[in-house]
């Protein structure tokens, strides 16, 4: 039973949809912007790791070693130029 | 009346009204010679549907080389311009769209389309493969491009082009003070031939990682396909910045908006942060693959392997995640504190670290080796010190504080023309005369492509080393006229012959064409080179399916080794073999791109929302569309191989 049973999706599923509300939240109680955008900022995040290794199989496929990669390398990137704009442009400008 | 009025040249010239008589006639010859020939037909369904990966780059090589030219004129008249003091060629408008537009062709429609003409072809060849995973999606990334580039080129004549250089830095593209049509061209035209770029990048990612032929593991790829992979992954990263930089500009300059505007709020600076974002990556998407051409050419003609594959890798692996923490540098002087400009300048300096690897890795590999000094080898030879020296000049204009002395002088324009004609140009050169047997079934004549390369070795030199001097004497770049009071003279007038130096060597290249297309042998078999990698283990010409059977790989050079081994390439009795079909889609609908981006730059909606809706109804029919391909039977596979047999052997 345990085998038919698609305990991960269903888990994922229910945290998928928690993360939305508390995303939405953030509109409906009243909250300070930095607070709102903190929270944004964690749930989009989580939201979109758990959207790409449960719903989008990323871990299941014989090349999920390059998937990872990848996406670490994306991540990677990401934060470095998010981080070395503000660096150049407001921080130590 | 007023309707047409917009579409006038803003500085016009007899030189302009001449261009435009003679791209008018140009078009009607070529029109009326298809015509007259009845090549239609041919031209449709051989070529502009194609969405074979060979004939894809025969595409992109033959747009290239056409790119060259544009982009070598306007070189050529910028340093005939400047050859003098005083010199009234040009005017400094025409100068502005002059420098502008020669940066723009060269990086983004010459360079950027000569390595994807050399990946379209040779990399499939090099795995294994049959074609790339998404045949009809190549097929929309050259059409995309095309179109780009046809938009771009159109500046010239209707509404006029460019002129804030081609880094087109706010506010000067701003609509304050570039109030004409022409950086919208720049901010369209760039953006159809980038999307077809990200898309080259995600096709090529998926092919050399998904359809290597067995066998060939990632640490047994040649060096060109491993530069290609990193490559296409650089294009992946850096490539949505410069389309979300593109489209702010192009909202501030067609909508309003104030993303790089000087108030309400606007940065004019982070523009030139995203397009360095973008820019400094570029410059790796564009010499990674000339490093790859290297290695392939520089092992094949020393009769040795490559002299350490794995730093080799490891190194492309840094100079790829180093690429994106260093484009800081190209903006020393805008005004960030120190802290910043010295995390800048450490991780610049940091780059010559893998880049040194390779250069001595090439080295070693010649050491012992048996040299041949064929042309591309030639390419490859001088390469070396050559870029070296743009190279060493890059470490000086790294140190942030003494950049503050160098920045837009001439010194810069002359290393990063250092840098990017041996990093680049030799490349494509070497590249380009490397496969040349196997993409057309003859060689280029030797004596004439050893002529075209000293003139353009020595040309390079000549035409760029003043620059060093007269940039370090105060001369600032894009300066279109000086005094001779200034004493450039001499070193700008040495430049210009250097410039004529590099045309001859173009002018050989292209009778090197016609004469070996006349004259060369077609009697040159499969492996002209005795070169050591896949795609020289196929039929010349080669059949649409590449392979008639998948080759199975043990090693890093397995044509090598099974000529010299004694292994066997090819196992398995020939199948059926599965093909994509061709498409006439993706030209359409890149038409409707060039419609819509024409509208974009006038601001006529209309036709905007007309080939918008083209689009749309393109993909819609695509989304809905039941296309298996076919199959080419063993028997007919079979035929065919007979035949080649009989033609070449």
């Amino acid at each position: 039973m345990r085998e038919l049973f698609p305990a991960n999706q269903v888990i994922g599923f229910v945290a998928s949809l928690a993360l939305t509300v508390i995303a939405l939240l953030v509109y409906f109680l009243d909250m300070s912007f930095t607070v709102g955008m903190v929270v944004l900022l964690l749930t989009a995040f989580t939201q979109a790791g758990l959207q790409l290794v449960v719903f989008m199989h990323a871990g299941e496929s014989p090349d999920s070693d390059s998937i990872y990669l990848n996406t670490y390398y994306g991540i990677f990137i990401a934060l470095a130029i998010v981080f070395g704009s503000l660096l150049a442009m407001v921080w130590g400008y | 009346m007023e309707f047409f009025k917009q579409f006038a040249v803003p500085n016009p010239t007899p030189t302009i009204y001449l261009s435009m008589v003679a791209i008018g006639l140009t078009l009607i010859a070529v029109l009326a010679g298809i015509t007259y020939f009845k090549k239609w037909g041919y031209l449709w369904s051989e070529w502009l549907t194609t969405v074979d990966h060979k004939r894809i780059g025969i595409m992109y090589l033959i747009s290239a080389l056409l790119m060259l030219f544009r982009g070598g004129v306007d070189a050529l008249m910028m340093r005939a311009q400047t050859s003098m003091p005083g010199n009234e060629l040009l005017s400094a408008a025409e100068y502005n769209e002059i420098f502008t537009t020669h940066g723009v062709v060269m990086i983004f429609f010459m360079a950027m389309a000569f390595i994807t003409a050399l990946m379209n072809f040779v990399v499939p060849l090099q795995i294994g493969a049959r074609d790339v995973a998404f045949p009809r999606l190549n097929a929309l990334s050259f059409w995309l491009y095309f179109m780009g580039a046809m938009l771009f080129n159109l500046s010239f004549v209707i509404g006029g082009s460019p002129s804030s250089g081609w880094t087109s830095y706010f506010p000067l593209a701003g609509n304050e003070l570039s109030p004409h049509i022409g950086t919208n061209y720049y901010m369209i035209a760039l953006q159809i031939a980038g999307l077809g770029t990200l898309i080259t990048g995600i096709n090529f990612i998926v092919t050399i990682f998904k359809m290597r032929a067995p066998g060939m593991k990632l640490m047994k790829m040649p060096l060109f396909t491993w530069s290609a992979l990193i490559t296409n992954l650089l294009i992946t990263f850096a490539f949505p910045v410069l389309t979300v930089a593109l489209a702010m500009g192009t909202m501030d300059r067609l909508f309003g908006t104030h993303f790089f505007t000087m108030d309400n709020g606007g940065m004019a600076m982070l523009w030139a942060n995203f397009f360095w974002v973008w820019g400094h990556p570029e410059v790796y998407i564009l010499v990674l693959p000339a490093f790859g051409i290297y290695s392939e050419v520089i092992s094949t003609f020393s009769k040795r392997n490559l002299y350490g594959y794995t730093s080799m890798v490891v190194s492309i692996v840094v100079i790829s995640t180093l690429a994106f923490l260093v484009w800081v540098h190209h903006f020393f002087t805008m005004g960030q504190g120190a802290l910043v400009n010295s995390i800048f300048s450490i991780t610049t300096m940091a780059i010559a670290i893998p880049t040194g690897i390779k250069i001595f890795n090439w080295l070693f590999t010649m050491w012992k080796g048996k040299i041949q000094f064929t042309v591309p080898m030639l390419y490859s030879l001088g390469f070396i010190p050559i870029f070296t020296i743009g190279g060493v000049t890059g470490v000086m204009l790294g140190i942030a504080s003494a950049d503050y002395q160098y920045h837009n002088t001439m010194f810069l324009v002359a290393h990063f023309h250092l840098v990017i004609i041996p990093g680049v140009v030799f490349a494509m050169l070497a590249g380009m005369t490397y496969w040349w047997p196997k993409m057309f079934g003859f060689m280029l004549n030797e004596r004439i492509g050893k002529w075209a390369f000293w003139n353009i070795a020595i040309g390079t030199c000549l035409a760029f080393f003043p620059m060093f001097i007269s940039g370090l004497d105060g001369q600032a770049r894009r300066m279109y006229t000086y005094s001779e009071v200034a004493g450039f003279g001499i070193w700008n007038l040495l430049s210009f012959f250097g410039a004529l130096g590099l045309a001859m060597g173009f002018i050989l290249i292209v009778f090197n064409v016609y004469y070996s297309a006349r004259y060369a042998s077609r009697d040159i078999g499969d492996d002209p080179w005795d070169a050591r990698t896949l795609e020289w283990a196929t039929r010349t010409p080669v059949p649409e399916y590449n392979f008639a059977v998948t080759p199975q790989v043990d090693s890093r050079e397995p044509l090598w080794d099974s000529k010299y081994e004694g292994k066997t390439l090819f196992k398995e009795e020939i199948k059926d073999i599965h093909m994509p079909n061709n498409s006439g889609q993706p030209f359409i609908m890149t038409i409707f791109f060039f419609v819509a981006g024409f509208g974009l730059v006038f601001s006529m909606w209309p036709v905007v929302y007309v080939a918008a809706a083209g689009i749309a109804v393109l993909l819609f029919i695509r989304s809905f569309e039941r296309d298996d391909g076919r199959h080419i039977h063993a028997e007919e596979v079979r035929e065919t191989e007979n035949n080649k047999r009989g033609d070449t052997r």
